[in-house]
């Protein structure tokens, strides 16, 4: 349990250290070591979770399954690989003259603020305390969307302040509706604890919940960007800092996902009727064939990649939707998948977007020419996130496909119409950037594509074989969720 | 089962709940900013005794504490921050012109029978009285969503945010007696920071497009122009 208080204490200590710190040269290397002890810690705690099972802390305030315990792994990792991303990165944009040192403090500071708030999400059996986590890693970020101060980022913050903080609002009021229905069979101390609230599922009134359950997929559905609540999604990632749209694609919209999750496990529990999971379908598909729809229109290639972004937050969703066992394993492994391939894209984008000075995507070319590295990265992990053999996010979209085929049949036209479209979306655009002629003086810039290597190396091996101890982990973590275990 | 028969704590809560919403729609038809802040602060000022009250007749001091935390914040903090805001822009004599106050106002009504209609299967799980402390709760939400697509300043979108919140408050305190301690903590740490993130807000809003308002801010959408 110790490894668990570590895990927060760190980047507590991160928030404090830097904000009274301030800026000098080598802050972004100690930014690095922040998270680095924060990922050791973590792994700390997945042994122990592995040697003994789910860990609840003695005063109960904490929970470590094997559902979130790999999602907390997955945070601090890609806090780290976006940390190792961020460090050069910020030091070139200060060279331009687009931030000052005030800024950055304010950028590392908030950076562990982010992640504070999403091991909170992660690491807390309270479902309030879910609910002001997650708020709080709105607050955390809205500051960091708005880094550049232009009128543009200005706009794009105070649309995803507003939207995330009027959409999470939704999702107080389905957590008090949740605890309004847990105090009428238990004691109010400790109503709101998820493992008190999961073992008297089968006594909570079925209808409240239901209805608690609308509000929590509106509220926590904002921040997942399910459309059509994803307004703020696209803007807030083209106008941020790059590392903030890795760790926000990354990070907070698979947490999102998960308070979902945590809130539709219960639904399940007391109602008969499979309402929760049609609403999640229903919304998953949505979201999925809109943002295939606009990948096709776009002309930044970041509001791009937010909208492929938006597509795979839809395919998750979808898939906890149907329920099922290998619906749910999918999902699980699709969240890991994902979000390394997205974070590794754009850690490539970023770079790019600097060697062509602009993140218009008719202006970016010639890629491979100028800086192979970058060049190839964008190009594997695009094929990546389209969902190519042999890479794991086509073993995931494979398993939901036989999941939906099983379940669904008639939704799989559906699903391959959409996958299609959004591959064709993403080609198209990244085709001439990876391949086209070189624009005269364009230069490489100073980078660091481990992240990527990294990243897109673990995606190709989750996608050949996935490890013993993780496929034991995501098939606990199915029969917690779906109630029955995959093959 | 009529009013009368119910007993003092009932009673006063069915009147706060009446009082509440009835604040929620004079900020919806208010046009001039001042006046906006000040009913908006007369709201809080209800959750606070309504609080109290609860805290008094059912013995749970620690609801004190939140009626104390609902006072400092939306009563003087939040309101504070925002005329001051107002009188610095100068912008306490303009009235803004609201397109169609009926339709608004109207549809105001209908959101208040909607959430009798979304919240109507819990009445047989308890007494009437939850019913109504939750729609109205639930009404004083989505005006306040209601305010912040009427209203183009970036002032009221804070009043109306911050009216979503004093409704979600109000449905805590009714309907459970208080959320427990640590997530009411949390929730009026996370409002506290919301309130001085947004008054940063309005000066960055200020410096990019020299107004407040925020049909201004339009650069960013998927329309080609």
């Amino acid at each position: 349990m110790i490894a668990a208080y570590l895990v927060l204490f760190i980047p507590f200590a991160g928030i404090i250290f830097f904000a009274l710190a301030g800026h000098k040269a080598d802050t972004g290397k100690i930014n690095v070591r922040f998270n680095l002890i924060c990922l050791l810690a973590t792994i700390w705690l997945a042994v122990n979770v592995l040697n003994q099972g789910t860990i609840l802390s003695s005063d109960k305030a904490f929970l470590i399954d094997p559902f979130n315990v790999y999602l907390i792994v997955l945070t601090a990792f890609i806090g780290l690989t976006t940390a190792i991303f961020s460090s050069p990165y910020m030091a070139h944009e200060k060279e331009l003259g687009k931030l000052t040192d005030n800024r950055l403090r304010l950028y590392y500071s908030m950076y562990q603020g982010f992640m504070l708030a999403m091991y909170l999400v992660l690491t807390t059996n309270n479902m309030g305390v879910m609910w002001v986590a997650m708020e709080g890693a709105t607050l955390a970020t809205v500051m960091l969307v708005s880094l550049y101060r232009t009128p543009e980022s200005v706009e794009a913050a105070w649309k995803y302040f507003i939207l995330c903080g009027v959409g999470i609002a939704q999702a107080l009021f389905g957590t008090i509706l949740l605890y309004y229905a847990a105090v009428q069979i238990g004691d109010a101390e400790n109503s709101l604890l998820w493992s008190v609230l999961y073992e008297n599922a089968g006594k909570l009134n079925p209808e409240i919940l239901e209805i608690a359950f609308v509000f929590m997929l509106i509220g926590y559905g904002t921040k997942i960007g399910l459309v059509p609540l994803h307004n703020w999604l696209p803007d807030a990632h083209s106008e941020g800092p790059t590392p903030m749209s890795a760790v926000l694609s990354g990070l907070l919209l698979n947490d999102a996902l998960y308070a979902v999750v945590r809130n539709k496990m219960l639904v399940d529990g007391a109602s008969e009727s499979n309402v929760a999971g049609f609403l999640m379908m229903g919304f998953g598909m949505l979201s999925f064939l809109v943002a295939a729809f606009f990948l096709h229109r776009q002309k930044d290639i970041k509001r791009l990649f937010s909208y492929s972004s938006i597509e795979h937050m839809g395919i998750m969703t979808f898939a906890f939707g149907i329920g099922g066992a290998s619906a749910t394993f999918a999902a699980l492994l699709h969240m890991t998948v994902h979000s390394l391939t997205k974070s590794a894209i754009f850690v490539t984008v970023g770079h790019a977007a600097q060697v062509a000075g602009t993140q218009s995507m008719e202006k970016i070319r010639g890629m491979i020419r100028t800086q192979p590295s970058i060049g190839w990265g964008l190009l594997i992990g695009t094929i990546a996130i389209a969902g190519f053999p042999p890479f794991g996010v086509f073993t995931s979209e494979f398993l939901v496909l036989l999941a939906t085929m099983h379940s669904y049949p008639w939704l799989t036209p559906l699903l391959l119409l959409g996958i299609g479209i959004a591959f064709a979306g993403l080609f198209r655009h990244i085709q001439p950037i990876v391949y086209g002629e070189r624009p005269e003086g364009q230069l490489p810039v100073k980078a660091n594509l481990w992240p990527v290597i990294i990243h897109l190396g673990l995606v190709l091996w989750l996608g050949l074989a996935i490890p013993g101890f993780l496929a034991n982990w995501f098939s606990q973590a199915t029969s917690l969720i779906s109630g029955s275990a995959p093959l | 089962m009529s009013i009368e028969q119910t007993d003092f704590y009932t009673q006063a809560i069915l009147s706060m709940a009446a009082l509440i919403g009835l604040t929620s729609f004079l900020m919806l038809g208010q046009g001039r900013l001042l006046r906006l802040i000040f009913v908006f602060a007369l709201q809080g000022f209800l959750l606070t005794l309504t609080t109290a009250l609860a805290a008094y007749i059912l013995k749970n001091p620690h609801l004190y504490i939140s009626a104390v935390l609902t006072l400092m914040l939306k009563v003087i903090f939040i309101p504070w921050m925002l005329k001051r805001e107002v009188i610095q822009t100068n912008m306490h004599r303009d009235i803004e012109a609201l397109h169609n106050k009926t339709m608004v106002m109207l549809s105001g009504a209908c959101l208040m029978v909607f959430s009798y209609y979304v919240l109507h299967p819990i009445v047989h799980t308890t007494a009437p009285v939850m019913l109504n402390a939750l729609a109205v709760s639930l009404s004083v939400v989505l005006l306040g969503m209601l305010l912040m697509i009427s209203h183009r300043q970036a002032i009221a979108h804070v009043v109306g945010f911050m009216s979503i919140e004093n409704g979600l408050f109000f449905a805590a305190i009714i309907a459970t007696k208080g959320m427990p301690m640590v997530v009411e903590l949390g929730i009026a740490f996370d409002v506290l920071v919301a309130a001085v993130l947004f008054g940063i807000f309005f000066l960055h809003i200020r410096s990019s497009i020299d107004s407040l308002d925020v049909d201004l801010l339009n650069k960013l959408n998927e329309v080609d122009k």
